[in-house]
Order: C-alpha cells, then sequence, then structure tokens
C-alpha cells in the first residue's frame, strides 16, 4: 500500500518524507501524515472493507501504515450498542454507545492508536518503544511491545498509584519512575525522544499514532450501515480523538465511502481540567493552559497538543463543547452502568455527562441520531466510584433472613 | 551547539513585558522566534532556544520565574 504521501505541516503546510519526526522544521507546527486519496479511492470498496478482518486493519488502505504485517491485530470493532434504555431516560430515539471498554488487548481506545503506531515503528526499523503516560497508554504499549517482542520503556511520575503501576509492571516493560511533578516528566521525555532512536509513541511517532483514531469513525459509519451521525459526544484530552474522528469522517467522503458528512461535533471534558471547552464556551480560538484537578485522570491534560484543532473542528461541524463537576462524572458512570450494563472509566462519565446535558439543554434533539464515545473501562478507575455505588446486604446465612430482607412470598420479591 | 525548541504561554498581565528580549540579556542564549500569536488577552511563542546546556536550563527557569509558562514544543505529552 503507498497511500501515505508525505508528512506535512498542519501550520504552514510544508512536507517531509514519512519518518519519525514530528514537528515542522521551518515552523515548529506539528506534522500530520498526507495521503493520496485518488489512489486510495481506486482500491477501497464498503465490499472490501466488509471482507477484510475483524479489526481496525480492514480500513488499512486508510491508515498510515505500509503493511502487509500488522500488529496489534485485534485492535477495534468494539460494539456500538443501541442503547434504548440510556435513549428512553435521556429522551432520544436513537442513542447509539461506541463502547471502546472492550477494546483489545487493554480495554481503552488508545489499543487503536497504539496498533498503528507500533506497526509503523516497526516498518521504519525501531526494536525499541516507549511512552510517557499515566494510565491507559502505558498499558497499551506495554502490552503491545509484550506481544510484538519489542524492548519497551514506559515513563510515569514519581506518585502514581499502586495499581496503575502494576497494570505496567505485568507485561515487563522497563517502567522509569521519574522523581519529579507532571512537568519534569513531560520535559525529560521530550528530551529523550530527542537525544534516543527509539520510537516514542506520543512524540517522535505522533503523526502516525495519532491517525489511529480515525478507525473510531470509520467503525461507527459501517457498523451505521454507512450513515454518518446527526451527533457525536467525544471526552476530550490532548484534543487529538476529537480532531481525528472528524477527519475520519471526512476522508470517508473523500475515498467515496459515503455521499455526506452530517455530523456535527461535541467536546467533553471535566470541569476541573476543561481548557479547550472554556475556551469554546468563552467564543475564543485559543485556550489557557491550566492545572488539573478532576477524578477523570485519563482526559487530565492541562495544555493540550491538539486544543486549538479541536476547537476549530467542532467550529467548523457547528457543535459544541460542555464540561461537567466529578460529581457528575460519577453520575454518568452510574448512569450508563445501570441502563446499559456498562462499567466506563471517568471519562466515559464526562461523555455520559456531557450528553445529558446537551440534550437537556436542547443542543442534542429527540431525533437526533447520536454516538457517544466511551474510551475505556471502569475495572481502571474503580477508585472512582468505591464511595458511590452503596454496600452489599448482609444477612444471616438462612432462608428465613433472606425471604425477610427481600420482603419475598411465594411467588417472588422485591429489592430489599 | 545544543538548542531546545519550546512552547511559551504569557499570561494576560506579562504580554506587554519584553520577556524574550529580557531573556536574551541576562542568559547566554540566543532566542529565535518561530511562530507566535500575541493579543491583548493572550500570548505564546514557540522559540528555539541556543546556547550552553547549563545555560538553557538557566533560561527556562528564568522564564518561568518571570511568570511564563514554558513546555516542550509538543506541549504535554503525558497521556
Amino acid at each position: 500500500m503507498a497511500t501515505m504521501k508525505a508528512l506535512v505541516c498542519r501550520e504552514c503546510g510544508k512536507e517531509y518524507p514519512t519518518k519519525a519526526i514530528h514537528v515542522c522544521e521551518m515552523c515548529f507546527g506539528p506534522l500530520e501524515v498526507k495521503y493520496n486519496y485518488e489512489e486510495i479511492k481506486k482500491n477501497v470498496s464498503r465490499t472490501k472493507i466488509q471482507d477484510g478482518p475483524h479489526s481496525i486493519w480492514r480500513y488499512a488502505d486508510l491508515l498510515p501504515v505500509e503493511g502487509p504485517t500488522f500488529l496489534g491485530p485485534h485492535a477495534g470493532m468494539t460494539p456500538l450498542v443501541r442503547a434504548k434504555n440510556l435513549g428512553a431516560h435521556l429522551g432520544l430515539d436513537e442513542l447509539y454507545i461506541k463502547n471502546d471498554t472492550v477494546n483489545h488487548p487493554t480495554l481503552s481506545f488508545k489499543d487503536r492508536v497504539v496498533a498503528v503506531a507500533i506497526t509503523r515503528a516497526r516498518e521504519l526499523g525501531f526494536e525499541t518503544i516507549a511512552c510517557a503516560s499515566t494510565g491507559n497508554l502505558a498499558n497499551s504499549v506495554a502490552a503491545h511491545a509484550a506481544a510484538a517482542g519489542m524492548r519497551c520503556y514506559v515513563f510515569i511520575p514519581g506518585d502514581l498509584e499502586a495499581a496503575k503501576v502494576l497494570g505496567n509492571l505485568i507485561y515487563k516493560p522497563n517502567v522509569v519512575e521519574i522523581e519529579g511533578n507532571y512537568d519534569d516528566v513531560n520535559r525529560l521525555c521530550s528530551e529523550i525522544a530527542g537525544e534516543h532512536g527509539w520510537a516514542f509513541v506520543n512524540i517522535n511517532i505522533r503523526p502516525y499514532y495519532a491517525e489511529g483514531s480515525k478507525t473510531l469513525a470509520f467503525e461507527t459509519v459501517e457498523q451505521l450501515g454507512w450513515r454518518t451521525p446527526d451527533q457525536v459526544v467525544i471526552p476530550m484530552a490532548s484534543g487529538s480523538l476529537l480532531t481525528k474522528i472528524w477527519k475520519g469522517l471526512h476522508e470517508m467522503k473523500y475515498v467515496g465511502l459515503i455521499d455526506e458528512v452530517r455530523t456535527k461535533i461535541n467536546g467533553a471534558q471535566a470541569e476541573g481540567c476543561s481548557p479547550i471547552s472554556t475556551a469554546f464556551k468563552a467564543g475564543r480560538d485559543f485556550f489557557k493552559p491550566v492545572k488539573p484537578k478532576t477524578i477523570a485522570k485519563s482526559l487530565a491534560i492541562g495544555n493540550p497538543a491538539d486544543g486549538y484543532y479541536a476547537l476549530k473542528a467542532t467550529a467548523e461541524s457547528k457543535g459544541t463543547m460542555d464540561m461537567v463537576t466529578d460529581d457528575e462524572v460519577v453520575d454518568g458512570i452510574k448512569l450508563l452502568a445501570q441502563t446499559e450494563g456498562i462499567f466506563a472509566e471517568t471519562a466515559g462519565g464526562v461523555t455520559i455527562g456531557v450528553l445529558q446535558k446537551l440534550v437537556k439543554n436542547g443542543t442534542i434533539k429527540k431525533g437526533d441520531l447520536t454516538v457517544a464515545y466511551i474510551t475505556g473501562n471502569g475495572l481502571k478507575t474503580q477508585e472512582a466510584v468505591i464511595d458511590a455505588v452503596g454496600r452489599p446486604v448482609r444477612i444471616q446465612p438462612s432462608l428465613v433472613a433472606f425471604e425477610k430482607t427481600f420482603k419475598m412470598g411465594k411467588n417472588g420479591g422485591g429489592d430489599a | 551547539m545544543p538548542h531546545v525548541k519550546v512552547h511559551v504561554q504569557f499570561p494576560e498581565d506579562k504580554i506587554k513585558e519584553p520577556v524574550i528580549y529580557q531573556i536574551g540579556h541576562e542568559y547566554k542564549v540566543v532566542t529565535n522566534v518561530r511562530r507566535a500569536d500575541v493579543r491583548e488577552t493572550t500570548g505564546w511563542m514557540d522559540l528555539e532556544l541556543t546556547g550552553d546546556s547549563t545555560e538553557i536550563e538557566r533560561a527556562i527557569v528564568g522564564l518561568r520565574t518571570k511568570g511564563v509558562v514554558v513546555d516542550p514544543i509538543e506541549l504535554n505529552v503525558v497521556e
């Protein structure tokens, strides 16, 4: 597949070869992949996609890889759940949940981007893969590296919770705990990426890595029977996921897979870290960095790399942005679990909380075909809901005690 | 000669101050602005600092002491 034309600067348009570089030498703008859409158009079709593997690799023609060997062979093609119960609760006729809580192998949408990043890293000849992360990204990089037999370095802040460290150590990467705060980790990783010949997935491999998020758009459209949603709600950390879903929808149009994009893109953040949503609501095209303070740790990026582009994409789509409190995040997690049986991590609570707000204020209407993106599994952030789910009902080990507690007669019973 | 690419963000009350000029005088670094957006309420710059490593370090600390937010050119990379 020769679908990649070049890397191109998102600001000045200067082109570069498709190597492990991420910053324009001219203006320091970020680079992204430029494709040969005319060539792709000749090769891609709905039938070819449907006959492809049951993973993100069915869309390989639209991904920044050469193939034919793909690492992370099971990432993607997660369920698009028709959320009738939640829809009825919110007052929506056609609500769907794109359920990446069951993505393979590490239960978050990061498996998509890492599968693309590690495949491209291997194609570029790298033997070591690395990332800076406090959670989902580290899990995914470590797991993919183990399966691919690549050397792996995961950089984490020194004060990370034990459970999160364990989730990485099990795959036996080199976990490097840095004595310092978030800013120190950030800076050191940027320097290491510049000095060592490693594939740093979210630094020098970022132009390829970020493209993996487009598969959420591709799958949604295919699973809806080649229709685009009217409204989507997307959680925002760096803002990359939102911009790539927007890009993915348009690429499907460029290559003739769909006729039109009529989707309004809506971004969701937690109040304790909402630089992008705050800027949007204030009508600004720039954001101000913040110090994150929220339970939605996977979205806690105070100076987001794609914040500007997320603002732009949302405005282009005539969508909106909003934010929710930590209490609303917990309520959102519970609501999704108790209506659809899906246990999401805190980012999912943010998405559901904002979805609820946008329905209440009339932005999303009853008849809108709506998709909410749930990007990670609740088992990873149990501490966020531990005080909000009640306790088991405790009884003596006797039938009488059980029936008494549940007010049970011969024909069944009720709740305790 | 070592060089570092950084993204700096000015708080509203610092926008009128010649911070980049001051840094070039107070430390032995060459400042080279590649892209910037400075308005009444906000200001940011992507710039390259060239000099000895210790001087670059001192200049970054100096920028922060003046109330400027300094990040790597990639902004936040810890996800």
